[in-house]
């Protein structure tokens, strides 16, 4: 465990990410509230980017419907609180499982009947279509009406409820992105790490060497499931209102995919990285905008079409390669992640 | 390999310099004199751009209104949600970062709700503009106001006027068919009805319900099964683009119901009646509404007649305008713009001379305004008219509804 | 319920089934050839709506008549497009090609947004409400033009890859690619060729679409996913599966509708989605995957 946490990480490596650890540390002694709200987005989307980027930049299955994780994950904590008043860390395990064994049917179903590629990333949209007309029926959740958690004690930080201020919701999410990407890092190591790229690379011959496939993509979709729910945990709760419009929606999707598409699929930094510039790239349209008193509706949202088709254009692999090379910090020269791709 | 290490620095260098705004931009300072600083949150694009555009002419002709009323000078920080809650969340603190003293806004329960925590742990005053979600004034919150009426209000009122048309046009229809969109707001409705409805002893029964997704594209099934229920009315609650599908339908399977009885958006807005030209008028909309006998209605009226000539004022105009009313109020009173002595003068606020019906804008414990009267209102000739209740009435009801073959 | 309302409801939801199969039909050319999914396809569509929304308002010209100078613009467009953005992404792999089309489909959005506003356009044609009663059927006039003009339009393009060379020489592009490079065949230009067909298809949709539905500039999405769902399910590069798709998402909607809650229509055509790629994923008249 302990060699599949530090092999591989070179000194420059560790200490970029020690002082980059630090400064998150202490940001919110020094930030605003404007920018700790940023700093939680960013956290929220970095997360959400490492658990999908299990599915498809490790084993290489295209997931576009990864908002009914989050969605699943939301639900049934809140669903728990607000009926039970169970603790969001009660809930969390269960609001795990749901997902893992949601996720699992999916992927039992797509993989048995060898659904791949772009059908498997429409199956998953259909999942999270169904999901969203299903919920806004379902009245234990009060469907479409939405679902509001009570805020009363807003004023002192409960971390047992998740009742608190932003700060609070800050480091709890820090605390998983970090244990993510350490998990994450983990598993590139792993046997299972090796297969899922075999598997991402060439199926047929991950096949042919005798890797059960079948099981290691159920292991990546579950485990993505599982992890992607953590956030929906987050998100209900920092929220404190769920409607099946807005949790499920495709666009909630779409949203999480860009942080880890534009960081670089498939490398360990990048959906980090790719989380931190789209976020502040949001920001910073606005404010250029906002300075030059030009700003109609939808302007900000082309620009940042603009910026995306720029970055997609130009580097098809993601901003962190090109980016760690140029500071030194590449994962390993020789690492099959950071290979770019045929 | 040279190239590309020049172009990510270079790249690098633009970065930094947008960080470098970024950080400094909160240190601007837009101060304008000792005028209040309003932050006003609407969803302006994504889907709800039609409404928050329309809300936010509401807001931008309230300035030199309420200037010309007498009230003190406030500056509008504009900021778009984006139909989206971290959006809203994340403009929220944006603007209370830049100095807003006070946020109005937003249209939707849920974006509306992700303001109201920002608002609540800041000590801003947050008074909501629109908004129909009962839980948002059940929370506790004590920075948070709503000029409002929640869905159970909305239905009352409703029901109210209906029974007074009924009278004035000496004939009711004994069956009606209530078709409802399936999203916050037509939930909030349906679940009212079952509690509402048997307190006011209705002459009708609801023959069927039909739901139908807010994302329909075609609505001719919905239609078909209503007509085929044989009721004499078609109750309703819609949206924008729903309302005109529905229309088009009845036109076209040939359907004319006594009446058109709407509990929601749609049905009276500009756009229904710009599209359907003739086939727009007739439908009765219960909604909260201004009363076009009160002194500050017909000055909010001429103010939008000369902004925008082409638009009628509507509910999006009216009950922004009060949230910015109230504002304006609260500061003219606290004679400062602490959030705190804002928030304690909005809690004692008791305007009379306002734009919507009933007595006026008065807060109650848990920060709503339960005295708001809704309206019941008629389409006639690309125009509204206010038919109930009898105070805030301008014009009698057209009974029935004209068939829709008869134009 | 009287019996005739299920005959209503059955044509009614053939008929729109019909459209929506004329729109799926450009994602699906698009796909069997080029390979690419085109994420953009709703927001295309929509766009097209606007060209007839202008078309009608500034020059009173009918929707259905500039069907055909619409499909002509949309093809220009989805030309340029493969030859200056896309062609590059077709070896890429498919999350990457998904976020260039996303991007194009966020631009599209929102500066349709910005041109036109948030409110919905329509147009107001002469035969706007008619409908023909035959019987106790009632049809609705609009939608019988749009259902026939889209057999029209689908017959056109598959006559064209069935008997002109042009046609021929894609089809042999989309069957074996080095096979096409060996013999001579520029297949960039076909590819461009192609999408600009496949844009050509859902411009001529989309001012069917607008005399049904009147347009807005977030539709788009919706109608990606739509058009999703249909291809899908008639097999993906199938053009007659397209056609049968659409009929089929359309009467299932229309009759889940009828005989269900309206509100979870969707929901069928969902199913009826997930129950083809379990079980017969190249869909219903798809060839089969390789």
């Amino acid at each position: 465990m302990r060699s599949l946490l530090l092999d591989g990480v070179s000194r420059r490596v560790w200490i970029a990410l020690g002082v980059t650890l630090a400064v998150l540390l202490i940001a919110p002694l020094i930030v605003n509230d404007y920018l700790l709200t940023i700093l939680i987005l960013i956290l929220y989307f970095a997360y959400t980017a490492q658990a999908w980027n299990i599915m498809m930049g490790f084993a290489g299955q295209l997931s576009l419907g990864h908002a009914l994780y989050v969605g699943l994950g939301a639900y049934t904590t809140a669903a728990l609180y607000v009926h039970f008043g169970l603790s969001p860390w009660l809930g969390l395990p269960v609001a795990v499982i749901v997902s893992a064994l949601t996720g699992a049917c999916i992927g039992f179903l797509a993989f048995r009947f060898r659904v791949a590629g772009v059908y498997f990333a429409i199956l998953t949209i259909a999942f999270a279509e169904f999901a969203r007309i299903g919920f806004d029926h379902f009245g234990w959740v009060n469907g479409s009406s939405g679902l509001f958690l009570p805020v009363a004690n807003y004023t002192q930080s409960d971390l047992w409820n998740l009742r608190g201020k932003p700060v609070m919701f800050y480091y709890v999410l820090l605390f998983f992105t970090v244990a993510a990407l350490a998990l994450c890092h983990a598993l590139l190591r792993s046997r299972a790490g090796y297969f899922w790229q075999a598997i991402r690379e060439d199926e047929e011959a991950a096949r042919s060497l005798g890797i059960d496939t079948f099981r290691y993509k159920m292991y990546a979709v579950v485990l993505s499931a599982g992890m992607t729910s953590v956030a929906g945990v987050f998100f209900a709760f920092y929220y404190n209102n769920l409607f099946p419009e807005q949790v499920f929606s495709i666009s909630r999707s779409v949203e999480l995919i860009l942080a880890p598409v534009i960081g670089g699929v498939g490398t360990l930094i990048g959906p980090i990285v790719g989380a931190f510039l789209l976020t502040g790239l949001a920001e910073v349209i606005w404010e250029f905008l906002n300075a030059f008193g030009f700003d109609p509706p939808g302007a900000k949202q082309v620009f940042y079409g603009i910026c995306l088709l720029f970055v997609v254009v130009l580097l098809p692999d993601g901003v962190w390669p090109p980016l760690s090379r140029a500071l030194g910090l590449a994962e390993r020269p020789d690492a099959p992640d950071d290979k770019p791709e045929a | 390999m040279k190239r590309h290490t020049n172009m990510t620095r270079r790249r690098l260098l633009a970065g930094a310099a947008a960080t470098t705004t970024f950080l400094a931009a909160p240190t601007i300072v837009r101060a304008q004199g000792g005028a209040l600083k309003v932050g006003v949150l609407l969803p302006r694009s994504g889907v709800q751009a039609s409404i928050g555009q329309d809300c936010q002419r509401g807001a931008d002709l309230s300035v030199s209104l309420l200037k010309s009323l007498g009230y003190p000078d406030i500056t509008l920080m504009n900021a778009d949600t984006e139909t989206n809650v971290d959006v809203a969340r994340t403009r929220a603190e944006k603007l209370i970062a830049d100095g807003a003293q006070l946020l109005v806004g937003a249209f939707d329960s849920g974006q509306s709700t992700a303001i109201a925590q920002v608002a609540e742990q800041k000590g801003i005053p947050f008074v909501i503009n629109i908004a129909a979600a009962p839980p948002i004034t059940e929370q506790g919150y004590k920075f948070v106001f709503r000029n409002f009426p929640t869905a159970p209000m909305i239905l009352g009122d409703a029901f109210a006027n209906q029974k007074e048309l009924f009278e004035a046009a000496g004939a009711a229809p004994k069956t009606v068919v209530f078709m409802h969109v399936n999203d916050t707001f037509g939930m909030a409705m349906k679940g009212g009805i079952g509690a509402v409805m048997p307190k006011f002893n209705m002459p009708y029964q609801i023959v069927e319900q039909i739901s139908y997704d807010p994302a329909a594209r075609d609505l001719s099934v919905e239609l078909a099964k209503a007509k085929a229920t044989g009721a004499e009315a078609l109750m309703v609650v819609s949206r924008l683009n729903d309302a005109i599908l529905l229309t088009r339908e009845m036109v076209k399977q040939r359907w004319s119901p006594m009446a058109v009885l709407s509990m929601g958006p749609g049905w009276y807005e500009d756009q229904y009646l710009k599209t359907l030209g003739k086939l727009a008028d007739g439908p009765l909309s219960f909604v909260p509404w201004f009363d076009p006998n009160k002194k500050l209605s017909k000055q909010l009226e001429a103010a939008l007649a000369k902004a925008h000539p082409d638009i009628n004022l509507n509910t999006n105009h009216v009950y922004t305008f009060e949230a910015l009313l109230v504002a304006a109020d609260a500061f003219k009173r606290a004679k400062s713009t602490d959030p705190k002595a804002l928030a304690d003068a909005i809690r004692a606020t008791d305007i009379t001379d306002n734009v919507s019906p009933g007595p006026g804008i008065k807060f109650d414990a848990k920060g709503q305004n339960d005295k708001l009267k809704d309206s019941a209102i008629q389409n006639r000739g690309g125009k509204l008219v206010t038919v109930a209740p009898k105070v805030a009435a301008n014009a009698k009801v057209e009974w029935p509804m004209k068939p829709y073959d008869k134009r | 319920m009287p019996a005739e309302i299920y005959l209503n409801v059955a044509v009614s939801g053939l008929l729109t089934g019909l459209v929506y199969g004329l729109m799926a039909l450009g994602l699906s050319v698009i796909f069997g050839v080029v390979r690419v999914v085109n994420f953009a396809h709703g927001e295309m569509m929509t766009l097209a709506m606007y060209l007839a929304v202008v078309l009608f308002s500034a020059f009173k010209l009918d929707p259905l008549l500039m069907m055909v100078p619409i499909a002509a613009v949309l093809f220009v467009l989805g030309y340029a497009l493969q030859m200056g953005l896309i062609n590059p992404f077709i070896t890429r792999p498919e999350h990457s090609q998904f976020m260039l089309l996303v991007a194009i489909a966020i631009i599209l959005v929102n500066g349709l947004l910005i041109v036109f506003g948030p409110d919905a356009r329509s147009v107001q044609t002469s035969y706007a409400y008619d409908s023909f009663a035959v019987g106790p059927l009632i049809v609705d006039a609009t939608k019988t033009y749009a259902g026939l003009a889209a057999i029209a339009v689908a017959a056109a393009l598959f006559a064209f890859f069935r008997f002109a060379p042009l046609g021929k020489a894609i089809r042999a592009c989309a069957d074996n690619y080095t096979g096409a490079l060996v013999v001579g065949l520029d297949v960039k230009r076909l590819y461009a060729l192609t999408f600009g067909l496949g844009a050509a298809c859902v411009g001529a949709a989309g001012a069917m679409l607008v005399l049904i539905i009147d347009v807005t500039p977030q539709l788009g999405p919706a109608y990606t996913l739509l058009a999703f769902v249909i291809v899908i399910t008639g097999g993906l590069g199938s053009m007659p599966g397209a056609l049968v798709g659409g009929v089929l998402i359309g009467m299932t909607e229309a009759m889940a509708g009828l005989l269900f809650t309206p509100s979870a229509k969707s929901m069928f055509a969902f199913a009826i989605l997930v129950l083809v790629l379990l079980f017969r994923p190249q869909g219903i008249l798809g060839k089969q995957l390789s």
